[in-house]
């Protein structure tokens, strides 16, 4: 019991201050998460709609369009890695960042040069520290991202992605982003979104559409109209990979801040006892040594 | 009474209008085009520009889309488009403001597709005002 009752008070104290700041960003984390799947299922019928359309120009028309057009020996490779903005989120940013750094080594071992895309600031730090060159970085939304910021990646994506090798553009571009499946998991992922690989089912269940889809006509061409959706596809997908990270991220820093929290209070707990526990011997000495100056004090009277 | 099917005006980050109409017309790349009921398959791109509603109680319902494209299935049709807006939800002082600001830089050389775009969607958002006011 070595540290003094006012050593302990101040401690406490301190504990309990982190503890109000811990609560109050847990709090605040839960809330943005409700607002931030709130947005997620707000956009769901425009992606599906796009989704829709995009299957049904891609399975009427053989058409090869640029963005969907395969390289047959791929040799540069763009990786999109998504972190978070701010710390405190637990190993969000770095459960992201091991990930992409296994892809980017899975795709140099396939003879792939690969470039850096990253958004976030986690992200941005780590590849600095380490003085990795990034082909692009953008930061400050990575947990409320607007189509306006998210339209500034995807269209940066599309143009590395089309610009020909040789002059320093892509043959294939991986995102890497944390799935929101539930409020405990998260999942880091990696998926290819360029080239596209048009599936017939969209990656949302849409419970209108039955059967096959009807035979459109395409005004002018289906090429014209492939052409401007697939831009706008791409924004899409990319979108909705900056709306999962973010839900993740919030969630990541609800769970951190919450055993935070807890850990604190814990720590509470004890430092209360060990303060009462150095009051009450500091009060048994007191009377010890009171009663032992007494009974000192009466010896030497019975001397006398 | 003219026959009606269902209308979905979807945005990127909302659903816009949806409901009932007798006819739709939107502007796409090729031209101005009026779709009614029973309207066969189709797919086209819209450019920036206004798009009337009429419903089957006679009101318009003019919309502010920003390219996207337009989707007709049997069963329903549905503006797709980044964004969208209705024509009482847009600010005819903003409008004109960017209408101006497209309008000088088209003015001094800035004839970019971006400017452009942004040029229509000026001048169709300040159009839709007008048309409702």
């Amino acid at each position: 019991m070595p540290a003094s009752l006012r050593e302990l008070r101040q401690r406490r104290r301190s504990v309990q201050t982190t503890k109000k700041i811990t609560r109050a960003m847990e709090l605040i984390a839960a809330s943005r998460i409700v607002k931030a799947q709130q947005a997620a299922s707000e956009s769901l019928p425009y992606t599906r709609e796009l989704n829709r359309a995009v299957a049904a120009v891609a399975s009427f028309s053989g058409y090869d369009h640029p963005l969907t057009h395969e390289e047959e020996h791929p040799t540069r490779a763009a990786v999109l890695v998504v972190t978070s903005d701010r710390g405190l989120a637990g190993a969000y940013s770095t459960n992201a960042i091991k990930l992409g750094d296994r892809l980017v080594q899975t795709l140099r071992d396939e003879g792939k040069e690969v470039l850096t895309f990253i958004t976030g600031r986690k992200g941005i730090a780590y590849a600095q520290f380490r003085n990795r060159p990034v082909a692009g970085s953008w930061a400050g939304f990575s947990d409320k991202p607007t189509h306006q910021q998210s339209d500034e990646v995807a269209d940066a994506l599309i143009e590395a992605f089309l610009k020909p090798t040789s002059e320093g553009g892509v043959d294939e571009i991986h995102v890497v982003y944390t799935r929101f499946e539930s409020m405990l998991v998260q999942e880091p992922r990696v998926r290819r979104v360029l080239p596209l690989r048009v599936v017939r089912e969209a990656v949302t269940p849409d419970p209108e559409a039955k059967g096959p889809l009807p035979l459109y006509q395409f005004e002018p061409d289906a090429e014209t109209v492939l052409n401007s959706l697939l831009p706008l596809y791409v924004r899409n997908r990319i979108h909705f990979y900056l709306m999962q990270a973010a839900a993740s991220e919030l969630a990541s820093k609800q769970k951190a801040m919450k055993s935070a929290t807890d850990n604190a209070e814990s720590l509470i707990q004890k430092l209360t006892r060990d303060a009462n526990q150095a009051r009450q011997s500091q009060i048994t000495q007191e009377i010890t040594e009171i009663v032992g100056g007494a009974s000192a004090l009466a010896e030497g009277n019975d001397e006398e | 009474m003219a026959e009606t099917f269902w209308v979905e005006i979807v945005a990127a980050d909302r659903r816009v209008w949806e409901g009932d109409a007798i006819s739709v017309v939107a502007r796409t790349t090729e031209g101005d085009i009026g779709v009614l009921a029973r309207h066969e398959p189709m797919i086209a791109p819209l450019i920036p520009s206004t798009s009337e509603i009429t419903t089957p109680d006679g009101r318009r319902e003019i919309v502010v889309v920003d390219g996207g494209f337009l989707s007709v299935t049997p069963t329903r049709v549905a503006l797709i488009s980044p964004s969208a807006q209705l024509a009482h939800e847009i600010s005819l002082a903003e409008a004109e403001a960017e209408l101006r600001t497209a309008q000088k830089a088209l003015e001094a050389g800035d004839t970019t597709e971006e400017n452009h775009r942004h040029f229509q969607r000026a001048s169709a958002q300040v159009k839709a005002v007008h048309l409702i006011a």
